[in-house]
């Protein structure tokens, strides 16, 4: 047990340091949270310096044009970008965590070559096209069509809650193949261009009041199907893939934010004598720990993949992703009793992160099928019938 | 950076696991509940030659020279066994009490921050004070744990740091103990034609129980390395959490099993009960970490 960095763990921090000193001040202004094309524009334009400093897919495999970092120094990466208040991920996010990695580990040569380097550059935007309008947290019980017609699929149906849907040049698709198989089989993953014809997308907005999602529309849309990843009717296990990286990586960076918004808090109950409040106190103490073992269960994950040096994250996450989005949530109901009736103010930042941190312990799988995870796959109690 | 333990750190816990499921198993629990034998001075002995108490004294002065992390692997084994008796205070008088480090000698504390001391009747020393004071017996809720009321205090402030972390790493032994306790009785227990480990409030329940023991598990672990007065008021808040509500959670899937004085269950959770008032309680944890959080905000150059 070893919670100290490598000469070349240090060095590696420092230099990022150093880049990141000089990068951020050059940035233009962040775009308000409602506009779009300007929200495409500024995450890709850091993605772009990212790429050109040397800092783009960190995690990604060499032979897939990343850098082949280990995971402990993707961790440095993550927590010195969110120290120093560097741009989030973003809108490219699907393709980088998501879309990528799984492209990366499934695709043929071709379809590295043609998805990969766009992504590492910052040019085009991924969106996923997975959950649909009934299926929920049953993801395999998708009923979107696609029915071979010679060199294409030809795809019917609809998919919700897909984030950035309006400005993403690609959708990682999950289509029915073969209606006739068992619901896990059956399902094949396409990379779906969004400007085909048939595709619409209908904002949806959000209980914060911004559009973050949208409803994806197919009618008829023809898909190459040189476009599938993975073999026909075997898109079930190439997802399972996608959501190993969704669920390892997703929130190390907001772990590290959630304390400095710690350290806001207290600062704010002492200015405005919240502080003095001894029930209060102790619940921003208690916060402080939670989010202090949240971190090092962090560098635990990452130490243990490290060591098995399987390249895929394991189901640890879920017993990460369950603590943290419970945990967020207390964080902001503790930010709204620091700031009293203020907090009912949607000019207060933290009010909107108050509602956003709705969603977590929803998306990327609710906490009750997290719990369904972890009883089944890491404690072994039997499936119900 | 590499966190997890190391190979003889995975050595030494399977060796103290090994030695506690052969000396100290169900039976002999049970054995010391029916007879209130809560110290058996010939185990105490035992612990002692296999180098329990010594581990972190230098090799000098007769120890096994170890530190912390290889301490809260063996206690969190003692945690899981449910080994009664002092041991932390034992642990921490090694060189400072004589029989202490061999075992030969059993060392009691005032860590419960009042009158009332544990197994003062069996104890050869107290840290804290000088001798062993004159106490009166206080019916204890827990039956391994012996209480008495004293007249006179003791100052273990000198020892409150290393103590609140071992006891959270008895509580996290203790825990992941409930957490296989009832993963077990739920694959076993069968009603409306199937175990109850397949209903989802029994799964929800054992996942619950699992997380926070994981999350305890690791902040315990990195006290240990760090040494850092807040990670270890963190790791004994979320510690005792997690053993309190786990052992709560492990007799609600026994169901009225749970309730029975058979079932195991009981003595888990009124052992976590005692570790919870002892070195550092919550609301002190709590206070602790909130003038940490405030120190370092303001002493923090502000961020953006």
């Amino acid at each position: 047990m070893d919670l100290t960095y490598t000469e070349e763990e240090q060095d590696f921090r420092a230099r990022l340091r150093a880049w990141l000193a000089k990068a951020l001040p050059e940035l233009p202004a962040r775009p308000s949270p409602d506009d779009w094309p300007g929200r495409r524009a500024y995450d890709l334009g850091w993605q772009r310096r990212l790429y050109e400093a040397g800092y783009a897919g960190l995690h990604w495999p060499v032979d897939a044009g990343g850098r082949g970092a280990t995971p402990t120094q993707h961790l440095i990466f993550l927590e010195e970008t969110e120290r120093a208040g560097a741009p989030y991920v973003g809108a490219n996010f699907v393709g980088l965590l998501h879309a990528g990695p799984t492209v990366a580990a499934e695709g043929t040569a071709e379809q590295r070559a043609r998805w990969l380097p766009p992504v590492l550059r910052g040019d085009e935007v991924w969106c996923q096209g997975f959950s649909e309008p009934d299926a929920g947290s049953d993801l395999a019980s998708l009923r979107t069509r696609a029915v071979r017609d010679g060199d294409d699929y030809v795809i019917s149906g609809s998919k919700i809650w897909t984030s950035h849907a309006e400005v993403a040049d690609w959708c990682e698709l999950l289509v029915r193949t073969d209606p006739g198989a068992p619901k896990h089989r059956g399902i094949s993953w396409l990379a779906m261009p969004m400007d085909a014809p048939g595709v619409s997308v209908r904002p949806l907005r959000t209980l914060a009041g911004s559009a973050e999602f949208a409803q994806v529309f197919l009618d008829e849309v023809r898909v190459p199907v040189a476009n599938r990843v993975g073999a026909e009717n075997d898109g079930w296990r190439v997802t399972m893939v996608t959501l190993s990286f969704e669920r390892g990586t997703a929130f190390v960076g907001e772990v590290v934010a959630c304390r400095r918004t710690l350290g806001e808090l207290a600062r704010t109950a002492k200015a405005n004598g919240r502080w003095d409040d001894p029930v209060l106190r102790r619940r921003l103490g208690r916060l402080y720990g939670e989010f202090g073992a949240l971190w090092r269960l962090t560098q635990w994950n990452v130490s243990e993949a490290e060591r098995s040096a399987g390249g895929v994250p394991g189901i640890g996450g879920s017993v990460f992703k369950l603590a943290y989005s419970h945990a967020r949530q207390e964080l902001y109901d503790a930010a709204a009793e620091v700031l009293g009736a203020r907090s009912l103010s949607l000019e207060q930042e933290w009010t909107l992160d108050r509602l956003s941190s709705l969603s977590y312990t929803i998306a990327a799988g609710t906490s009750q099928i997290q719990r369904n995870i972890v009883a089944e796959r890491i404690l072994g109690l039997p499936k119900g019938r | 950076m590499d966190f997890q333990p190391t190979e003889d750190q995975d050595d030494l816990r399977a060796g103290v696991r090994d030695l506690l499921a052969g000396r100290y198993g169900r039976e002999a629990l049970r054995a010391s509940v029916d007879t209130g034998t809560t110290v058996d001075r010939a185990l105490w002995r035992e612990l002692g030659a296999a180098g329990f108490f010594a581990l972190r004294l230098p090799e000098s002065e007769g120890g096994v020279g170890l530190g912390l992390p290889e301490a809260v692997l063996v206690f969190e084994e003692a945690g899981r066994a449910l080994v009664p008796g002092p041991l932390v205070a034992t642990h921490l008088a090694a060189g400072v009490v004589p029989g202490a480090a061999a075992g030969t000698a059993v060392v009691s504390a005032f860590d419960l921050g009042g009158p009332l001391v544990a197994h003062l009747g069996e104890a050869d020393a107290v840290l804290g004070a000088s001798g062993v004071p004159a106490g009166e017996p206080v019916r204890s809720v827990d039956p391994l744990t012996p209480l008495h009321r004293v007249a006179v205090s003791g100052d273990v402030s000198a020892y409150r740091e290393e103590g609140a972390l071992l006891t959270a790493a008895l509580q996290l032994g203790s825990a992941l103990r409930t957490v296989e306790l009832a993963v077990r009785y739920a694959g076993e227990r069968e009603q409306f034609g199937q175990p109850i480990g397949a209903f989802q409030a029994v799964k929800h329940l054992c996942a619950r129980m699992l997380v926070r023991a994981e999350v305890a598990r690791t902040a315990v672990y990195a006290a240990a390395v760090t040494g850092d007065a807040g990670e270890v008021a963190a790791a004994k808040l979320l510690a005792d959490e997690a053993a309190v509500r786990g052992a709560r959670d492990c007799l609600q899937v026994h169901g009225g099993m749970g309730f029975t004085w058979e079932a195991d269950v009981h003595l888990h959770l009124k052992r976590a009960w005692v570790r919870a008032e002892q070195w550092r309680t919550a609301a002190q944890a709590e206070e602790l970490l909130a003038q940490e959080l405030l120190g370092a905000a303001e002493g923090a150059v502000p961020v953006g």
